[in-house]
């Protein structure tokens, strides 16, 4: 029988397909391993409820853990509490910078309706700050989308939830 | 809950006007796919599409648990007649131009914003924890389209006029959004849903404060069509259902 561990080290090596420098668990998709006299139970987490990526992820763990020989295992998808980007680990956030895309600042979003509500946002290629956001939603659910004023080149940021 | 049958029947018409309400919104935004006035807006379009959907899953899954009869979130998403979803009218007109779409967008969200909020607190587990997953990405819509709304009304003189043209003939729709259904009593009674008459007061607070900021005028109180949760619907949804459920009705059971 595998250790937790050993477990984890697996999930290591399952990558997001929508952003493929980061693993489950970099994500903080995986919440929970436990291993008892049954065998290993795996709780995961969506990012957002529409994440066309879920199933993929839950069938990438699946193939994982079948090339790894693990045999007795169940995953279970929960809610609460909502995965927030917080989880992100600081291996990953520097896994999306070097990868180009502009890591989630820490905490959640303003909730302010009207109003100025723009954050500051570096350029993951260049590190200028004078970027500029030209919309909320980017190119998958998760991003935004941002012009650096500086090298001129778009960029996805990984906007807070 | 006395009568633990009725209850679920109860839970379970509610969480069909909920899931309703996402699956179709999420399915007109759907239509503009491509049709975007710029890239970026189409991307935002089809982005709140997307949320609304898995949401509508969550809630049309939840849905089926409770009904305990094995029906699916697809089976009920696509195998099921007009007559019997639930959703509100206003969700259901057609797209129109951008401001009527951005209108209809913005008067859904609001109340979507606030019943979600209440839900955070509701004695319902599985119905706090959607709430708690969703309200986030609502958070996100509401701004976008207060956004949007402040930008048209307050922008040109003609965008301006396609603004309060498009909340001059949406107004009529608003009043089914507060509609409740009798059994809806035990469900607040319960703590398990909010009663609208307080979303109501935040939902009108709100849409005074952002459609003022846009410079538009709240049409005066005249005639509400109301309808939608007893599955009285305008005509557009019988051909929204038609494009949506094709697939299945074609092809029973096909996979992709």
């Amino acid at each position: 029988m595998e250790t937790r561990e050993q477990i984890l080290a697996y999930l290591e090596e399952v990558y997001d397909p929508e952003v493929p420098v980061l693993s489950v668990v970099d994500l903080g998709i995986v919440r929970k391993v436990e291993i008892d006299g049954v065998g290993t139970h795996i709780t995961i987490t969506p990012t957002y409820t529409g994440c066309p990526a879920m199933n993929d992820i839950e069938d990438d763990i699946r193939s994982k853990l079948k090339e790894k020989g693990v045999d007795h295992y169940d995953i279970k998808t929960i809610l609460s509490p909502a995965w927030t980007t917080d989880w992100i680990s600081e291996a990953g956030k520097k896994k999306l910078q070097d990868y180009g895309i502009a890591p989630p600042e820490k905490s959640s979003p303003d909730l302010s309706l009207i109003g100025n509500h723009k954050k500051t946002i570096k350029c993951p290629r260049c590190h200028s700050t004078d970027t500029e956001m030209k919309s909320f939603f980017g190119s998958t659910a998760c991003k935004s989308l941002y012009v650096c004023n500086n090298c001129k080149e778009p960029f996805d940021y990984f906007k807070c939830i | 809950m006395s009568n633990s049958s009725a209850a679920n029947k109860a839970l379970f018409d509610y969480l069909l006007w909920l899931g309703d309400n996402s699956l179709v919104l999420g399915h007109r935004l759907s239509e503009w796919c491509g049709h975007g006035p710029v890239l970026e807006e189409d991307i935002a379009m089809t982005n709140i599409a997307l949320d609304l959907i898995g949401q509508a899953r969550l809630y049309l899954s939840l849905a089926g648990d409770i009904e305990g009869k094995g029906r699916s979130e697809d089976e009920l998403a696509y195998l099921r007649d007009v007559m019997f979803f639930k959703n509100t009218l206003l969700v259901e007109q057609v797209n129109g131009d951008f401001a009527s779409t951005m209108m209809r967008q913005f008067l859904f969200t609001v109340f979507n914003y606030h019943l979600q909020n209440a839900m955070l607190t509701s004695t319902n587990e599985q119905l706090r924890s959607i709430a708690e997953k969703a309200i986030k990405e609502t958070t996100y819509h509401l701004r976008h389209c207060s956004d949007w709304v402040i930008r048209l009304g307050d922008g040109t003189e003609e965008s301006h006029k396609r603004l309060q043209d498009a909340v001059d003939t949406l107004w009529m729709f608003t009043g089914d959004l507060f509609e409740t259904l009798d059994s809806d009593k035990e469900l607040i009674a319960a703590k398990i849903v909010p009663d609208l008459k307080g979303i109501r007061d935040k939902w009108i607070a709100t849409v005074k404060e952002v459609l003022s900021e846009a410079t538009i005028t709240i049409p005066e109180e005249s005639y509400m069509m109301k309808g939608g949760r007893k599955g009285i619907h305008t005509e557009h949804l019988g051909f929204l259902l038609a494009e949506l459920q094709f697939m299945q009705r074609a092809y029973p059971g096909a996979k992709w």
